[in-house]
This record gives structure tokens, sequence and C-alpha cells, in this order.
């Protein structure tokens, strides 16, 4: 019944889908308006019957249906409720239906947002996430069916991936992540709306894709730091970042798309760099479905490839017409954007701009090279090769060193052309806090020349950014009288887009201090000890208590108690969980974190009979500013991205504020 | 276009050309030094000299009763084998609690000079389709004792 809904929902899908793709350029050749309210009518159409495969899917899964494929290869009676919800996304099928929803959601939100908007810009954007659709619905009714009947109907199932149901993090990382991936299709159809009716050369359309950039830009941020987490707390080997083909997949649209949040502005203020945004928004958009095929065609191994069959080559046709659709519009348009705006002075924001683009788009492309080598040199010379971490380390550190520099830079100088005084005045003083924080680097122990040299940037561009606000809300203390918190709130909501992307930057230094430190300071050991016997690491020192195991319904596990010993005291309980489907145990590791740094425990291996257990112990400083890095930059997103309601844009004037008695009163 | 702004663009051309070639030659040289071959212990001894002291990912099947795993010293070696050849490997570090003979196994590191293949890094090929465990190599085995032991 589940499997017939949900069959059906998609079947009905497709006739609305491609009534919506061809009602939009009729409504344009034929002046007839009204037909593209037949296109929109389409979008929400798509968006209900999508909502009730997946409903349905969600229904099967719970009620254990197992006439349906999908919960065949994914559910089982003993998989708790929680993880058999989530395993909604834990295969391969599942995830195309989930990746469709969440698409015809974003569709039916662009719409509805922006169905009042003039000119044929919106038309042609829903005419663009119906094409998208229309690919994954093929897919759904195809290759990714996940309704298919199955009989005999089987009386269980094996559960999802002992991987994906050992940790609560599973639930949050790979919604983020289609939330980000699929969020990066508003902007391109927005690029080729703007494109094909004509509004590429103004720079509306480019404030109008710029905020479902952010939003879709904090997702991934969202996602990645997530997926880090999700990595370091159930892998077991006290890492956050492999350079994983997957984890680079999810990578390189986040480089992209904040090269385009950077380069809008350039546009917007200047009008310059219209064919390069154009590229940045399509680029990105590439990449998410590249990533897509990397991650759901099997073609790599890794965590996250699901074993499939045919997908692949659906996915490959279709980047190869996403690819051809984007030269077409790129070049056919690149005359019409020529630059207007005039280039005025290396010492300017735009200078800055262009190095940021520069730069992004270099480690973008490293990236891209290390992580499609293997392919290629499979493809073409028949060896089999892997691109390692200390490539993309090599490479990325110049990079990221000189991102973080251009930083501290950016905010500070003006547009068009600063004075030699004024970048005197400017650049100088946060030198300050680049010898504090390089002093603090090497105080602690880094010894690592990017390690300092990361340090010292942040320090560069903290204070620089700091600084900003410190001269914003000195200025309206003095002009207005308000106390410090009130002039700091204040300067940030009278300049959203501005002051959420100093957060942003924020939230960037925890990260990069977090990765700087955590990557050159870790110390681990790894030891076989017995029940009472101690074990240390840098100071810390815990105490074997004892092995233990238990069975719980849908897996059996075993761990073991360390009692910490010294300052917070308390015990730590590393585990293996084994699960009846995987040969391997899923590792469990232990974390206790402090502000300035992880105790991480991880049982690698025990005796049966419980006398010994080998365990490695990391110490990892500064782990948790990356975490709480990511939800500064996500905050600063959340800031940068809030629309400005109309009442509080009128409130905001400063006159109308001081006429207002009720206002002072309260 | 004032002569001002014609120089500034022709500086910034120039500057985003440097840049670019010095990220190329980078990108050139990190890669012929970074990339691992993936090869079989035959490939890797046929390869003679030219296989010895560089980084390589070695695939193959842990030879049944090669296994020695010392907890004290946390020292690992094991033969790993395509059929063919054999190459001794030595680790350093717990092997993964389901190691045993007649894994599939991958494992990262280089082939020194006295015959031994340093391994670095120990990674058991994983195969995404479920399989009943044959007799004698069932998970629940090594712990169940544990698990009774307890008394939990």
């Amino acid at each position: 019944m589940n499997g017939l809904i949900g069959r059906g929902a998609i079947m009905v899908s497709l006739p609305f889908i491609l009534l919506g793709i061809v009602a939009v350029p009729a409504a344009v050749r034929r002046g007839r308006r009204e037909w593209i309210g037949l296109a929109y009518g389409s979008v929400y159409a798509n968006f209900f019957l999508v909502t009730a495969a997946a409903l349905s899917m969600v229904v099967a899964l719970v009620t254990h249906d197992f006439s349906v494929s999908y919960v065949a290869q994914v559910g089982s009676r003993e998989t708790p409720l929680f993880y058999t919800i989530i395993s909604l996304w834990g295969a391969l099928e599942g995830s195309i239906l989930f990746w469709a929803w969440v698409l015809s959601l974003y569709a039916a939100l662009v719409v509805s947002f922006n169905r009042d908007r003039l000119g044929n810009l919106v038309p042609y954007a829903a005419m663009t996430l119906l094409c998208i659709s229309l690919f994954f619905a093929i897919l759904l009714t195809g290759p990714a069916n996940p309704f298919r009947s199955v009989f005999p109907v089987p009386a269980d199932g094996p559960g999802p991936n002992p991987l994906l149901q050992n940790h609560i993090l599973m639930a949050v990382h790979p919604p983020l992540l289609y939330l980000g991936y699929v969020g990066m299709s508003v902007p391109f159809s927005f690029a080729v709306g703007a494109v094909l009716s004509g509004e590429a050369e103004s720079n509306d359309w480019i404030r109008l894709t710029r905020n479902w950039t952010i939003g879709s830009w904090a997702f991934l941020s969202a996602a990645i730091i997530a997926g880090m987490w999700w990595s370091y707390e159930v892998l077991g080997w006290g890492g956050y970042w492999a350079w994983d083909p997957v984890e680079n997949a999810s990578f390189l649209p986040w480089l992209t798309a904040t090269a385009f949040l950077h380069s809008a502005m350039v546009q917007e203020r200047r009008s310059m760099l219209r064919v390069w945004n154009l590229n940045l928004v399509v680029g990105t958009f590439v990449l998410t479905i590249l990533g897509t095929f990397l991650t759901r065609s099997g073609i790599i191994s890794s965590v996250h490839a699901f074993t499939t069959g045919t997908i692949g080559y659906y996915f490959l046709t279709f980047i190869a017409l996403v690819m051809v659709v984007a030269l077409v519009l790129v070049a056919g348009n690149s005359d019409r954007l020529k630059t207007v705006g005039r280039f005025d002075s290396p010492a300017s924001r735009e200078t800055i701009f262009l190095l940021n683009n520069l730069f992004l788009t270099a480690f973008m492309l490293t990236v891209l090279v290390g992580t499609l080598f293997p392919l290629v040199a499979e493809a073409v010379r028949g060896v089999k090769v892997s691109v390692g971490g200390p490539f993309f380390n090599r490479m990325s550190l110049p990079l990221v060193a000189a991102l973080l520099f251009l930083m501290g830079v950016g905010p500070a100088l003006p547009w068009k052309s600063a004075s030699r005084d004024e970048l005197r005045a400017k650049l100088l003083p946060p030198a300050i806090g680049a010898a504090l924080l390089g002093a603090i680097g090497l105080f602690m122990g880094i010894r690592d020349v990017y390690g300092v040299l990361v340090f010292a940037f942040v320090g560069y561009a903290a204070a620089a950014n700091l600084r900003e606000y410190w001269i914003g809300a000195r200025a309206r203390r003095v002009a207005r009288h308000e106390s410090w918190p009130v002039a700091v709130g204040r300067l940030i909501s009278s300049n959203r887009r501005r002051y959420g992307g100093y957060i942003a930057h924020l939230g960037v230094f925890f990260v990069a201090l977090g990765i700087a430190a955590s990557s050159t300071m870790r110390t681990e050991r790894e030891a076989t000890i017995k029940p009472g016997e101690t074990i240390s690491v840098s100071g810390h020192t815990v105490r074997l208590q004892q092995l233990w195991g238990r069975d719980e319904k849908q897996r059996s596990v075993v761990g073991a108690t360390f009692a910490v010993l010294g300052s917070g005291g308390g015990t730590m309980e590393p585990h293996m969980n084994f699960y009846a489907t995987s040969q391997e145990p899923v590792p469990t590791p232990a974390v206790r974190s402090g502000v300035l740094g992880d105790l991480y425990l991880n049982l690698m291996a025990f005796r049966p009979d419980g006398s010994t257990a080998t365990v490695k112990i990391i110490y990892e400083p500064l782990v948790p500013w990356i975490w709480f890095g990511g939800g500064v930059v996500v905050l600063g997103a959340i800031v940068g991205a809030w629309p400005t309601a109309k009442r509080k844009r009128a409130a905001s004037i400063p006159m109308a504020r001081q006429l207002e008695p009720r206002d002072n009163a309260a | 276009m004032t002569q001002t702004s014609r120089s500034s663009k022709r500086f910034i051309i120039a500057g985003a050309v440097v840049i670019a070639a010095v990220f190329a030659y980078l990108l050139y040289g990190g890669l012929d030094k970074n990339v691992v071959y993936f090869l079989t212990p035959h490939e890797l001894l046929a390869k003679g000299t030219r296989g010895v002291e560089v980084p390589v990912r070695l695939g193959g099947q842990v030879k049944p009763g090669s296994v020695k795993w010392n907890d004290t010293t946390l020292e690992l070696r094991f033969t790993i084998t395509d059929g063919t050849s054999d190459i001794a490997v030595h680790s350093t570090g717990a092997p993964p609690q389901m190691f045993r003979d007649g894994m599939g196994v991958v494992v990262e590191g280089r082939y020194a000079r006295n015959g031994v293949f340093d391994c670095t890094n120990l990674m058991v090929r994983h195969s995404n389709e479920y399989r009943p465990p044959k007799p004698g190599e069932s998970p629940q085995e090594t712990y169940k004792t544990l698990i009774k032991g307890s008394g939990s």
C-alpha cells in the first residue's frame, strides 16, 4: 500500500513537471501571462506529490512494511524508532527521494516568495528547478526506485548500515548537507532565469540570488562542520578531516559559493565581475551535481559511497547536459555582460575581493584535481593510485594562510581607493594582534611554520575585525550616547549584511585556530594495559577499571571503563558496538571536551576474557573551537541574510526613534 | 579609460598570471610527489628497486597462519598475499578487532630494503553486502564470553 502510494505519487508528478517546463516558454512567447500560473501550480503540485511519496516512505519504514524494497533493504524490527526514521537517507534510493523532496521544497519556496516579482526571471527559474526535478523524478521511477514491491515479503530486514545508526549526528549531517547542496540549485536557477529573461545585465538578480546563496551556504557550512564532528565522534581515529573524496565533494561547492558571496558585493557596488559571478553560480551547481555523482555512483570507495548499478550513467549524462547549457548561457552572453565598472586602484577593497576569489578558485581547483586525479589515472593509464593527505595539506596551507590574511585586510580597506595614510592607519594597528596570537601559538608549543602563521594571521584578521566593531560602536556612543552593548547591537542590526559577514569571519577564525592547534599539537599513545594500570598523554592520565559487555536490542556492546585521574575526575567509557550485519565493530570513542582541548579515548582491541585492553589515548588541543566556530559562522549567515522587515527599517531611522516617546520609556 | 586605471589593470593581470603560474607549478610538483600507487604484492615485486622506499598502497589477503600480534609491544607482523607473491608486513598498533586469516586488507607504507613492508596505515577492505559469517569467524564468539563474564 505504501509502495503503491509512493510509486503513484512520483508517476503523477512527472506530467505536472513536464507541463510546468513547457508552460513557461509558451507563456513568454505567446504573451500569455496566465500560463505562468500553470507553471507555478506545477511547482506546488510537485512539492505535494513528492512530500506524499516521502511521507509514505517514512510510514513504510516506521511500520516495517518490508514489501517496499527500500524498507527491506535498510529496515529492521530491532532498530530503534529514531534510527528507523533517519534511515530515510541511509542508502541510495532513500537519499535520492529525500533529495527530490528538498528540491521540490526549495522550488515551492522560491515561487511563493517571488511570485509577484515582475519580469520573466522567476518563471524561468521555476522552469529550471522543474528541469532538475525531472531528472530526479526519472531516477526515482527508474534506477533508484525505492518503492519496488518485494515478493515474498521478508519477515525482517538487515537494518541500516551500522555506521549510520551509531550516532545522533547522523540525523543532523545528511539533512544539512542536502539543504546546502540542493539549495545551490536555487542560485543556478536564478542565473538561468536572469540570462533567459535578459535581466543578467542588471545587478538586481545578484541581490535576489545572494540571500538564497547565503542560506544554502550556511546549511553547507554547518553540514561540513557536522560531518567533521561525526567523523571525529564515530570513526575512532581522532581526526575530523581526511581529504576523503566525498568530504572534498562537499567542500568544492562551498569554496565557489564562498567566492560568490564576496564577488557579488563587487558587482553590486562597482558593477564589475558580472560574467565571473555567473560562472561562479553555475560552477557551484555543477560541483554539487559532480559531488552527488561521486558519492552516489560508487565510482570511488569511501565511507559515504553506496554500492550501485547504473545510476552513475544517469548522473554523467545530467552533468554533461548541465555543462553544455551552462557553457551556452555564459559564453552566449559574455559580450552583453562586459564590465561597466572601472577599477580604480590596487589599494582598495575590490583588489582584496579579487585576490580572495583567485585564492578560493585556486583552492577549489587544487581539491578538484586531487580528487579526480585517481579516476583519470585509472581511466587513462590503467593504474590505481590515490592522492593522499600530504598533497592536499601542502597545497592548501599557503592558500588558507593567504585567505586569513586577506580577511584582516579586506574589511579595513575602503572601496575604490585608499590613500597612503589611510592604509597605514588601517593596516598597522592589527599587527599587534598578529604578534600577540603568534606568540601565544609559540608559547603553546606550536613549532610548525604554518601553524604559527595561521595563529599570527588569525590574530591580525581578528584584531582588524574587532576594531571595525569598536570603531563603529564608539562612533554610535559618541553620537547617540548609547551604552556599549546597545551600540554594538544597533551597529549590527543597522548593517546586517556587513556585520553578518564579519561575524562569519570570526567563526572562521575559531575554526582556523582549532584546526591549526589540533593538527600540529596532537599527542597520542597506544598501549595494551590490564585493569588497574594507567596510561597517560601530555599530562592527562587515565586508569583502566574494567572491561564489560552488554547485549542491547539491536547490537552488543563491549566497553572499557577508565577513571580519569587528576583534574575533573570521573570516568570515560569508550566502547565497540557489534551489529549483527557487520563483521567489523563500530568504534565509539569517549571524548571529554574542555575549553583548551579534548581528551579522546578509543578502545582498539580487547582480550575476550577481559584481562587486557588495547587503547588509544589522544590529547587534541582546541578541537571544540572548530565546532563552536562552525556555530558562529552559521550565526553570521543568519544575521547577514535575516530579512529586514519594512516596519523595522522605518524604526531604525534615528529621527523616527527620537520622536517616539514610547521608545524612550521602554 | 584613464592612464591610472589601465596601468592598474595591467598590474592586476600580471599579478594574476604570476600567481596562476606559481600555483600550477606547485600543483604539478605536489601531485608528482604525492601520488600513491595501489599495487598487489606481485606488481610491487615486479617493480624491483623502483618499488623500494616509495609510498605504496598494497592490497591483498592476509596469508592464513601468518599473523603474529604482540599486544605488549603492539607489534603486528603478517604476510600479505595475492595468490602468486607474498610480502611480509610489519606494523605498529592494534589490528582491527576482527583481523583474521584470509581477510582482504590494504596496507599503506613503504617497502623497505630489508624486504619487509613497513605499514603506517592498515585498512580492512569492507564489503557492503551482508554475508553471514562462517562458523568460527562470527564476531559474537569474541565478545560473548565478556558479556557473560561481567555478569551484566
